[in-house]
């Protein structure tokens, strides 16, 4: 299974990693999820979330979590970009993307790796109001 | 023997430093430091339950036994995506 981690500070910008897409004979589905920093956090109306991330372990745990999916599923590759630092509302936060022959083993391995992302990977957001701009 | 802990985000906040060293006895566990650590930095019993331990970069329990120079991260939990 091909697998791709980028933690950065960039803005991820969706339309050009699909252009980047790579599909091999026999695969069928990509799906892909797009995790967007909402304008409101517990109620209260926020600018931004800034993201804290322990990177070397963040990348070990992303590592496990790949193993897993590709021991359960026949995917053929998964490539994950998570923003960290300052993210402004609206701006996404989280891109992913699933390969595999058809979309079961598709949408699932997605479902699987944003939940457990957020269980076992050590990424922290604070909410950053909107008079702190 | 000596661990360096560092804590990371809430925790950070509650304990007032980033990283701090540890002097312990050989064989110590990972509940023995954390309630060393919750004794040095009261404020951080409000993540007693929520918070969860890393040697290196893997988690571990509580009767894990930490090793001269152990690096141990106290993370809250986490809130990716």
């Amino acid at each position: 299974m091909q697998k791709e981690l980028i933690l950065t500070g960039d803005r991820i910008e969706a339309g050009h990693l699909a252009a980047n897409r790579k599909m091999g004979p026999g695969m069928g589905a990509a799906v892909c999820f797009s995790g967007v920093v909402r304008s409101t956090e517990a109620g209260r109306e926020i600018a931004a979330i800034d993201y804290e991330c322990f990177e070397k372990m963040a990348r070990h745990q992303f590592d496990l979590l790949f193993q897993t999916v590709a021991a359960r599923w026949p995917i053929e590759s998964v490539r994950v970009v998570h923003r960290l630092g300052r993210v402004e509302a609206g701006e996404t936060a989280i891109w992913m993307e699933v390969i595999a022959p058809h979309r079961q083993e598709a949408f699932a391995a997605c479902q699987f790796i944003i939940d457990e992302m957020k269980r076992v990977v050590p990424i922290w957001k604070k909410p950053l109001a909107t008079d702190m701009t | 023997m000596q661990v360096r802990v560092y804590f990371f985000a809430h925790s950070r906040d509650l304990a007032g430093c980033a990283e701090a060293v540890e002097s312990v006895p050989p064989e110590t566990s990972v509940t023995e430091l954390v309630e060393g650590l919750l004794r040095r930095f009261p404020k951080l019993a409000a993540l007693r339950t929520s918070l969860r331990v890393a040697v290196g970069v893997d988690y571990q329990e509580g009767d894990y036994h930490l090793r001269e120079g152990d690096e141990v991260a106290i993370l809250p939990p986490m809130q990716g995506g």
